[in-house]
């Protein structure tokens, strides 16, 4: 490994590869941050350019990039209350609850630091171990990926700052939604009406504008709020290292759970940072300030969605499995630069694979300070008045709904569902299990129907594999958990 | 903001062209050339055309944009290639699948709502087994399952319907066998199916050759026999499952290009002679090599007899697994 490192520097370290990575992190904050337009339509633009790059500059383009996007997704969620993409929409209450506390600095710095911290993390088990860690992620059948998707379900139940009767209530919305399109397994059209355009589903990026952005926007005019002192968003770093220290625990917690899901072929980025918010919350000696401005939280939930990014590589290099959207079309680059994915290519080209993961640590240590200069950039925006943003927001979510399958259905879908939101909303029923739905309750309903058809309808093959069965007794838990605390508090009720 | 402002220009300038008037011969390309491809950017279907599309660019001297039009199993792409103004400013990438959706019910269009202009890619599907399994041969295989009972088996490497599922089912019948002497998993495309067959969630797969090569080479899994008339020259130690059973029987995926119906036989031939361009630069060639992509150029009516015959073959094997509608 060590004659790989020496041979890979002179491939990363050239002005070449400085001019392109700062090129494509720029492209990569612009897309990350505009509302709409998602991290994966980065790397699909950035393609055919890459057909007339050096192997290593090529995939150093789309790390960069990807990598960016994904942090810069929390700028427009932090100041407008708009996620950029799935992963954000975990702590969006958090983000949104510290801007409004006039601390959008402190959350922003939260974000670049924890998202540069999970990114390091995830690229050096990525440099050290990931022939070996692949060869364990390909243990995990349809079997485990239920459970593993169903543990990411439960998520919106513990995630719930309100009612948990409301929070299931917006799951199963959530789930409802899901369901719309063919059915993945049996191909049979569900919901449609007959319309073409629904037998795809309902298309899952204008369902996360119109959900968080609408609502968003039909209260600005409805409440015409005046203008809410929001701090200065430049005082990202002071106090920033005692926190940090403080939460290393999460720091630690986050960058592990996102670097494992992110490894697992079925998961990415968005479930990494739902289960790691989560499994935070769990732990947390004061979960009862999560959605709500949430400093550890945050931390542990950021590391994770950018950890996972990298974590996504493991399949792809070792055994051409996409981990998620961004690597499937990584994996295509790949071959197209005779880079062909497999455990070969660790050895026949071992400096070239050690140069392009250099190149994720050079990524993810370029986030602090570009991630501070787009920061400075996009505050500008806060010194606007609410109601005059309204309009170019508006804009702006409507060109990604239409964008992501160029048609007009999109735009439909979003508005449609954003009125949805505003309405649940305004009646105290939490979005984000209803997001969380509609983003795993594809993967939950596959993997079950898959593995009954496997098990010959036996409920008893999700429980044979070891992997499985630990899974499964996970769930459980958490499930049960809650039950017996109340069980609990109920009798001392009783007898006091 | 300024990229916003771009891509509604783009999509404006899209639509003019779109409603514009069919034009003549001499005025192609008038404007951008639009491509639709039906699968998401990223896919092998999505890699070709942006391939091809880049250098068509150059050959034409105007603008190709690539839009990827997925949902509703292709039929939403297919159908906008199809529905398209055949003036020849719309062009599109049709796969194998436009032989199957109309037999699965999910819509009318079919392989006639096309000019045909070139097929340019044909994947045989193979089948394989984990590298650990008992079978050593295609005839080992077949054996074990003519002893199986129905279902015992179970497959994966495809959607319900796919083409990875009909290759599995149009093998055991022509072995003689019911096709649902294999239980069928669906999957979310070769991969997934390929991974779960390493995993040891089911017994064999039937994905195309370079779809399989990562797995393969890392001794996960073998192919026992690839399903097409002679054997692969990426593949020459895997024998056809003809020569290696005696039983006939050949599939694969294939994608090529189409024009919407109705275009000027002009105008197609001029697209045509340009993309037969494409197809013979070095850039092209050494891309679909380098991802295992067999490449051939059949054109006009060749390609429609092609598309015929394949419709004819999809049909008959979809009504024996009972997925056809009519």
């Amino acid at each position: 490994m060590f004659e790989n490192l020496m041979a890979a520097l002179p491939l990363v370290f050239t002005w070449h590869m400085a001019l392109i990575m700062l090129a494509c992190a720029t492209f990569g904050l612009f897309v990350g941050a505009v509302p709409g337009l998602s991290a994966t339509m980065a790397t699909a633009m950035l393609v055919p350019i890459t057909f007339f790059m050096d192997p290593v500059p090529a995939i150093a383009a789309i790390v960069t990039t990807a990598a960016m996007a994904i942090f810069a997704s929390d700028i427009p969620a932090a100041l407008v209350r708009i996620p950029g993409t799935a992963a954000s929409a975990a702590y969006i209450n958090d983000l949104d609850a510290m801007t409004r506390q006039g601390k959008v600095g402190r959350a922003l710095g939260i974000s670049v630091t924890a998202s540069a911290i999970g990114g390091i993390f995830g690229s050096l088990v990525l440099m050290v171990a990931a022939p070996q860690l692949a060869i364990v992620s390909l243990n995990f059948t349809s079997f485990e990926y239920f459970w593993l998707a169903l543990l990411g379900l439960s998520a919106a139940v513990m995630l719930g700052s309100g009612s948990i009767l409301k929070s299931l209530m917006a799951l199963l919305f959530g789930l409802m939604i899901a369901s719309i399109g063919m059915d993945t397994t049996a191909g049979f059209p569900r919901f449609t009406f007959g319309s073409t355009t629904l037998l795809g589903g309902v298309a899952f990026v204008p369902a996360l504008i119109g959900m968080f952005a609408i609502p968003e926007l039909i209260r600005t005019l409805v409440n015409r709020d005046p203008v809410v002192p929001v701090g200065n968003p430049l005082r990202m770093f002071a106090g920033l290292g005692g926190l940090l220290w403080r939460s290393k625990t999460n720091l630690a917690r986050g960058s592990t759970i996102g670097t494992i899901i992110g490894i697992l072929p079925g998961a990415g980025s968005d479930i990494g940072s739902w289960i790691s918010y989560a499994v935070s919350k769990r732990f947390s000696r004061t979960p009862e300030k999560y959605g709500k401005g949430s400093e550890t939280g945050l931390v542990e939930a950021c590391a994770a969605n950018n950890s996972a990014l990298s974590g996504a590589y493991v399949p792809a290099m070792v055994f051409g499995i996409p981990g998620d959207s961004i690597t499937a079309i990584v994996i295509g680059v790949l071959y197209v630069k005779g880079l062909n994915p497999g455990p070969m290519v660790f050895l026949t080209s071992g400096d070239q694979i050690m140069a392009i993961f250099l190149t994720f640590l050079i990524a993810n240590i370029m986030i602090v300070p570009l991630g501070l200069l787009a920061v400075a950039l996009a505050s500008q925006v806060l010194r606007v008045p609410k109601l005059a943003l309204a309009a170019p927001i508006l804009c702006f979510c409507i060109v990604g709904a239409y964008s992501i399958d160029s048609a007009a259905s999109g735009v439909v879908i979003m508005l449609v569902l954003g009125l949805f939101a505003y309405l649940m909303e305004e009646n105290g029923f939490p979005v984000a299990p209803a997001i969380l739905g509609i983003v795993m309750g594809l993967l939950v309903e596959r993997n079950f129907v898959t593995s009954l058809i496997k098990a010959d309808s036996s409920l008893l093959g999700f429980f044979e594999r070891p992997i499985a069965a630990g899974l499964a007794v996970l769930v459980l838990i958490v499930w049960i958990t809650p039950v017996m605390l109340w069980l609990r508090g109920r009798r001392t009720e009783v007898r006091t | 903001m300024k990229m916003t402002r771009q891509h509604f220009l783009a999509g404006l300038a899209a639509l003019m062209t779109s409603v514009a008037l069919p034009a003549a011969a001499a005025d192609w390309p008038d404007g951008p050339v639009t491509m639709i491809v039906p699968w998401g950017a990223g896919g092998g279907t999505d890699a070709t055309a942006r391939m091809i599309g880049s250098i068509l660019e150059e050959q034409i001297g105007v603008p190709v944009p690539v839009q990827n039009r997925t949902g509703g199993s292709g039929v939403i792409g297919h159908a906008g290639i199809a529905d398209a103004a055949p003036d020849g400013q719309t062009i599109g990438v049709a796969t194998l699948e436009i032989g199957t959706m109309h037999h699965l019910g999910l819509t009318e269009l079919d392989y006639t709502g096309y000019t045909p202009l070139g097929l340019y890619n044909a994947d045989p599907a193979a089948i394989f087994v984990q590298d650990k399994s008992d079978y050593a041969t295609i005839s080992d295989l077949l054996t074990a399952l003519n002893a199986a009972s129905d279902g015992e088996m179970k497959g994966s490497g495809s959607a319900q319907g796919g083409v990875n599922h009909l290759a599995l089912a149009g093998m055991l019948m022509a072995a003689g066998m019911p096709a649902s002497r294999v239980t069928w998993v669906p999957s979310e495309g070769a991969a997934p199916g390929l991974q779960d067959l390493a995993a040891g969630g089911v017994a064999v797969a039937t994905a195309s050759l370079p779809e399989a090569a990562a797995l393969m080479e890392a001794g996960l899994i073998r192919p026992l026999a690839v399903f097409s008339n002679d054997r692969l020259d990426i593949a020459p130690d895997v024998p056809t499952f003809t020569e290696a059973t005696g039983h006939e029987f050949a599939l694969g995926s294939w994608r090529g290009l189409v024009a919407p119906a109705g275009l000027d036989p002009a105008v197609a031939d001029k697209i045509t002679a340009a993309l037969g361009a494409v197809v013979s630069d070095p850039r092209y060639t050494e891309f679909m090599a380098q991802r295992g992509y067999a490449m051939q150029w059949t054109t006009g009516a060749d390609f429609e007899a092609f598309m015929t015959a394949s419709d004819d073959r999809l049909g008959e094997t979809l009504k024996a697994v009972g997925l056809a509608s009519e």
